[in-house]
């Protein structure tokens, strides 16, 4: 009995060096999402707070006066992200493709200052581009005059069937460095006998980054894509600042995130509602883990990952 | 002789359109930093060109000083921001360095656990964080931005230096162990100095969401005396649309803290990522 005890101590030391950061990230992030996640099975019913179900749910996709919203806000959501996926990752990946070609001059500078909006808060980017974009000052339409493009300048962000569109534009130039770094990393860990061998068989330029290049980064890209979802599906402040809490105009730059804090902590004469704000809430969870499982299990198991 | 060609005229390219697009990433920062310097009049005369001696005034910055608070905002971000590093650099690595070291019953699944923040957003809970937060009376305070903060960057934080403390030698440890040290002076004497670099790397990525975060000061703690810099010029911005000086002055002030610790953290950010920190 004393042997084993001598043998296998109780380490405590192990208890001490975990406990800070397991309390605080239960206390603080798990206990007050599973709480929120129970909240929306709640709902107050005639003065008492009751088990409802998936009553807000049914509320929330059927009854007129949400699901409008609701649903106005996913499809928005859903422009958001795409607009993402189609301009700011292939633009992203020209970017480091061009920043790895051989000893080019001036690299560093490069990554800098492409990589410089990524570490601007929302309210500087969101409210220069609302200068730049304004009619009034006309920094935009001067530029465009210099191209002979000034007759397609229009108030993009005050009209309903461009504000999205602008506003989505706005983020991928502030996220384009993230796509260009991580994608840029990758590219730099490809083994210089690959690009060699390659070129002993003649593959090179174009052919070369289509055929080999590319499918060894398709891993990064996968990363970027996981990391672009979940960061549209959970975006707020840059729509707050352009737009405001009404997501304007006419609610057509409202996305889930915005409609989330519209919800719970009301705005102007609509009142704070807390059980529709968690299962507001609950959804978007939903949403995110439904796209990092779809990583997890299908996307990333499919991937082959080469062993250097 | 053509193929050598070919690769100059390729190599040209490559700069064009890499100087075509450090032009779009700068150019909005350029515009509001030259024209914050600016007259009124020249503003909307000459909005491209840079401050001559005529155009030169510094009236936006003098109102955005008299009128916001701007130092104290700017106080409770350095608060806030710095308090949590350290203790996310603290607590992660600390929690980092047991999962690492010592094998014990549950290990991979407390890694796990810790790791599903980095992909689930903190702002899901905010609902119950909030009432939380009321319960125990830290509303409009900075702790409950810092505690907030901290459990945000805790994941990210101990998934990186636990990847790190793997590559610290054995021998090193258990020479240490000979020695007499206990594990507490191991781990604070011989494996801290030897993750610094990762540190520095960890530091900085928790350090730009927080610095530029709106949703949670604008819920937790949006009272005048703790507001942060980003809450506050959002506000004041918002005050000021049409005092286009007071705007342009205001958004150059809050960029500059962000240009002065891009300087200082560029180098290690860039190498951080580049380094495969992000794998």
């Amino acid at each position: 009995m004393d042997e084993i005890a001598l043998k296998r101590p109780r380490r405590w030391h192990i208890l001490v060096f975990l406990t800070p950061a397991l309390v605080i990230y239960t206390a603080v992030m798990i206990l007050p999402l599973i709480e929120t996640l129970r909240q929306s099975f709640f709902n107050t019913v005639d003065g008492e707070y009751t088990f409802v179900g998936l009553g807000n749910f049914t509320v929330l996709f059927g009854d007129p006066r949400w699901a409008s919203d609701f649903w106005n806000a996913l499809r928005n959501n859903v422009v958001f992200f795409l607009i993402h996926m189609a301009v700011q990752n292939p633009i992203g990946i020209a970017l480091a493709a061009m920043l790895s070609v051989p000893k080019l001059r001036f690299n560093a500078f490069y990554r800098t200052a492409i990589f410089l909006p990524t570490l601007l808060s929302f309210v500087i980017v969101g409210f220069i581009w609302k200068l730049i974009l304004s009619p009034i000052w006309g920094v935009a339409p001067y530029l465009m005059d210099l191209v002979g493009l000034k007759w397609l300048f229009a108030p993009w962000l005050g009209r309903p069937d461009s504000a999205l569109i602008a506003v989505s534009l706005i983020s991928v130039w502030q996220y384009i460095g993230i796509p260009m770094m991580l994608i840029y990393a990758a590219l730099l860990n490809i083994p210089d006998e690959v690009i060699e061998a390659a070129e002993l068989d003649g593959i090179t330029g174009w052919s070369q980054f289509w055929k080999i290049k590319l499918p060894l980064i398709l891993p990064a890209i996968g990363i970027v894509s996981i990391l672009t979802f979940v960061g549209n599906f959970n975006a707020f402040d840059l729509i707050y600042t352009v737009q405001g809490a009404l997501a304007g105009p006419d609610g057509s730059t409202d996305i889930l995130g915005t409609l989330l804090y519209r919800t719970f902590f009301g705005f102007q004469l609509q009142l704070g509602d807390r059980s529709m704000g968690a299962t507001i809430a609950t959804v978007m969870f939903l949403i995110i883990l439904a796209g990092v499982s779809l990583y997890l299990f299908v996307i990333q198991r499919r991937m082959r990952r080469y062993q250097f | 002789m053509s193929k050598a060609r070919t690769s100059l005229a390729r190599t040209g390219a490559v700069h064009f359109a890499l100087i075509a697009y450090t032009l779009i990433a700068l150019f909005p920062v350029f515009l509001t930093i030259a024209n914050s310097f600016k007259s009124r009049n020249a503003i909307f005369r000459e909005p491209l060109a840079i401050p001559t001696p005529e155009t030169f005034s510094l009236i936006g910055y003098q109102t955005v000083l008299k009128q916001g608070d701007f130092i104290g905002y700017f106080q409770n971000s350095v608060i806030v921001t710095v308090v949590s590093i350290a203790l996310v650099l603290l607590f992660g690595a600390m929690a980092a360095f047991a999962l690492s070291e010592y094998r014990f019953r549950g290990n991979t699944l407390m890694g796990l656990y810790l790791a599903l923040g980095i992909m689930i957003p903190i702002r899901l809970g905010t609902v119950a964080i909030l009432q939380g937060m009321v319960a125990s009376n830290l509303v409009n305070t900075l702790t409950a931005l810092i505690l907030v903060y901290t459990a945000q960057g805790l994941p990210l934080a101990v998934f990186i230096l636990s990847e790190f403390m793997r590559t610290v030698s054995d021998d090193l440890k258990n020479a240490g162990r000979i020695d007499g040290l206990s594990e507490y002076a191991i781990f604070f004497r011989l494996v801290l100095p030897l993750v610094r670099p990762a540190m520095a790397t960890v530091a900085v990525f928790t350090m730009i969401p927080i610095w530029n975060d709106l949703w949670f000061p604008l819920i937790l703690a949006p009272a005048e005396p703790t507001k942060t810099i980003t809450l506050g010029s959002q506000i004041f911005i918002g005050q000021f649309v049409t005092n286009w000086n007071a705007v342009l002055s205001a958004l150059s002030l809050a960029i500059f803290p962000v240009l002065v610790l891009y300087v200082i953290f560029s180098r290690q950010l860039i190498r951080g990522i580049t380094a495969g920190a992000v794998k």
